[in-house]
Formats: structure tokens, sequence, C-alpha cells
């Protein structure tokens, strides 16, 4: 049995243990009611882009010579995922739920004899991904620097993921990240941005009333690429939100083992320190009576 | 008759303004300047560089934009928009950035014909408002 120094040092040092967990609980929570917010104030904009973009292409009169970003390149052999994670670990299975999502996504692509190309965004995706799969990885984003999530950081990535589109680096581009749904769950999500999907929609009406100006191609060829930049913000925006979600519930969980662990040291802690008075005291009598 | 309709501007991150009292906007649309009254067809446009002109029965707003795309439909104009400044309480600094940014934009070689425009656009309108 650990003698009750030690026991007394250990105790000092889950507390203090207990002490950070519950500061970076405070933390996250404080967090994931700005990022949460921001999430939700983001969505108009990439709802009614989308919906801009649904009713364009149903308007395109010449659908054989639709942008690229549209209808495709009409192959799928060069697939280019992006995959979306955080800067900091300590934050349960964040990081862990959308790299095995890319992961079964990856083995299925290769076992079809696809070509695989990935750019990681966040280091922690990166270093998880680079021991299996890196030399697949062709970029790697990081946004360490930037405090909060903003519109130019997913500019900038939607700008280098055009810019291979246009070199014809790659076929089909998909995009993981985390949906947050509430603090305990979050959805790993694999999201086709090019070419774009547009039958998700079907079923509602698309009356096509509109004037367009200048023409629909033109509109679209504007449009696509903004398209994909919303797409991505949207993306780090859920990112962050469910980041700071799965922090808060990781490190309220740490928290309370650390409570459990105190408790369970200091009964500990209490019986060795009674043994060792039992023990003194029977020295003692066994001391006297043999007098 | 009530000549009123609604206009909404949305950034990425928020949503910049909503109003149900306008009478008239102008937009700076990519193939001139665009004037919208209550009863449009429906229509979508893109921005190019330019003022954009909110006029109501009380006031009139002035903002810069530099890019976005224009929705109207049933009587509510949406603007999407990642840049735009207002010209109320102007932020000259904000401003002079911009354009000394477009000016260094456009001393580059190898512009496309149509981002060369664009920037032209947007030199000529820093400078009028400056």
């Amino acid at each position: 049995m650990a003698s009750l120094d030690d026991l007394k040092k250990r105790i000092t040092s889950v507390k203090s243990t207990q002490k950070i967990t519950k500061a970076m609980k405070m933390v996250a929570a404080a967090k994931l009611k700005r990022a949460q917010e921001s999430a939700e104030r983001g969505r108009p904009y990439s709802e009614k882009m989308n919906n801009i973009i649904l009713n364009l292409s149903f308007g395109i009169s010449d659908k054989e010579n639709a942008p690229k970003l549209l209808s495709g390149t009409g192959k799928d052999q060069i697939h280019l995922c992006v995959i979306l994670t955080s800067d900091r670990g300590l934050c349960g299975g964040f990081n862990a739920n959308i790299i095995k999502k890319a992961k079964s996504y990856f083995s299925k692509l290769i076992e079809e004899g696809k070509e695989l190309k990935i750019i990681t965004v966040g280091s922690k995706g990166n270093d998880q991904l680079k021991r299996v799969y890196g030399n697949k990885i062709i970029e790697n984003i990081s946004f360490k620097n930037s405090k909060n999530v903003n519109y130019f950081d997913a500019e900038k990535v939607s700008k280098i993921i055009i810019n291979r589109f246009e070199n014809g680096d790659f076929d089909i581009c998909t995009i993981f990240y985390n949906q947050f749904k509430n603090v305990i769950t979050q959805i790993p999500q694999a999201q086709q941005i090019i070419p774009l999907n547009t039958t998700n929609n079907d079923q509602e009406n698309h009356e096509n009333s509109y004037e367009f100006e200048p023409d629909e191609d033109e509109i679209l060829n504007n449009l696509l690429p903004k398209n994909i930049s919303t797409q991505i913000f949207k993306a780090m925006l859920e990112n962050s939100a469910s980041e700071q979600g799965a922090r808060m519930s990781a490190m309220d969980n740490a928290t309370r083992n650390a409570g459990e662990m105190v408790d369970k040291l200091t009964i500990e802690y209490n019986r060795s320190r009674q043994a060792a008075i039992t023990k003194e005291l029977i020295e003692i009598i066994s001391g006297a009576e043999s007098l | 008759m009530n000549e009123e309709f609604s206009i909404e501007i949305i950034n990425p991150d928020k949503s910049f303004l909503q109003r149900k009292d306008v009478t008239e906007v102008v937009i700076p649309a990519f193939e001139g300047e665009m004037g919208i009254l209550k009863e449009h067809i429906s229509i979508i446009s893109f921005l190019k560089p330019g003022i954009l002109k909110i006029l109501s029965n009380s006031n009139t707003e002035e903002y810069y934009v530099e890019d976005g795309i224009v929705e109207f439909k049933d009587n509510t104009l949406s603007i999407l928009t990642s840049s735009i400044i207002s010209l109320q309480n102007k932020d000259k600094n904000k401003i002079l950035e911009l354009l000394k940014n477009a000016e260094e934009e456009s001393t580059k070689k190898d512009l496309s014909d149509q981002s060369q425009y664009l920037i032209d656009q947007k030199l000529e309108v820093l400078k009028s408002i400056n």
C-alpha cells in the first residue's frame, strides 16, 4: 500500500487537474455560446446562396455547357477530400470522429481504384492522417493565428481548391466536418461541393420566373466560386461550434472523473491513516504488557 | 398606394440590415446601376464595386459595396455581400486602406479584362467618396 505521504500528494495533484479541467470547461462553455451564435447568424447567407443557385441551375437552358463547377468534369477518377479539423486537442472525440468518417471514405475510394488527394485544414487532422495517408496529403492549411472563424480564411481555402480544380487536379471534391447538433452530439458530415449536388432538393417546386442580368451562365460563373467559399465557411462555423461543444462535454466528464478519484483516494487515505494509528496503539499496548 | 417593400442585407457572418419600409433601392449591378421599386419583376444579378442607395420616406442611406449577389422576389430584396461599409459615419482610414489595396492590385500585370474593369470601378468609386 502506498504511504500516507504518497496518497496525500496524489490527492493534491488530482485536485489541481480537476481545477484545470473545470476552468477549461467554463472557457469552452463561454466560447461555445459565441460560436453557436455565429453559426446561427451565418445560416441565412448560406441558405439564400443555396436557394439562388438552385433556382439558377434549374433555369439554365444549356446543361451541356454549364460551368464545370456545377456539372463536373464528367469523370470521377480523382477525388479531393478536404478534412476540416481543429488546431487544438483535448476535445473528446471531435477530431477522431471526423477522421474515422474520412478514413472509411478513403478506403472505399481506394477499393474502387480511385485516386485520392487530401487537403487538411487544422493541424490535428494533419497529425493523425499523415501516418497512414502521408503521401496523399497535398496541402495542409492551418489558421492557428486567427482567433475566430472568419470569412477570409474560408475564401483562402476555396481559392486553393478552385485553382486546383481549374488545373485539372481532381474531379470531385468532398469536405468533411462536424455538424453541430447539440452540446453532446456532433455529427460528422461528408459534403460534396464540386460538382455541386443539386438533386437533393428536387421535390420543391421551382417555378422559374426570374429575370437574369447578365445571363445565367455569367451569374453562375460568378456565383459558384462564392458558393464554395460559403459552404466552407459554413463548415468552419459548424466545426468551431462542435469543437467547443465537444470540449465542454469532454471536460465536464473529466471533472466528474477527477471528483470520483479524489473521493476514492480520500477514503483510501483515511483508511491507511486509521490503520497506522491502530498499529501504533497495538504496539504501545503490547509493549506495556510485556513489562 | 403603399409603395414600401422590404430589404435584407446579409453578410456571411451576420445579418447586416433588415428593413421593411424602403421605397426605392439603387444598386450598382454589374451591367449598370439599377433602381428597384415595389413590384419589380423577380431578378437575380450581381454587383460591381459601387454605392448602394436605400431610399425610404424618412431618410436616405448610402453604403459602399464591393461585390455581392442581389435577388428580388415577392417584394423582398436580398443582397448577399461580404464587403459593405456604411457611408453615414464613414471611417476615413478604412476607405483609405481599401483604396490603397485597390491601387496595389491595379498595378498587377496579369489581370483579366473583367478584373481590370472591376478594379478600375473600385478605384473610381473609392476616390469619389473619399
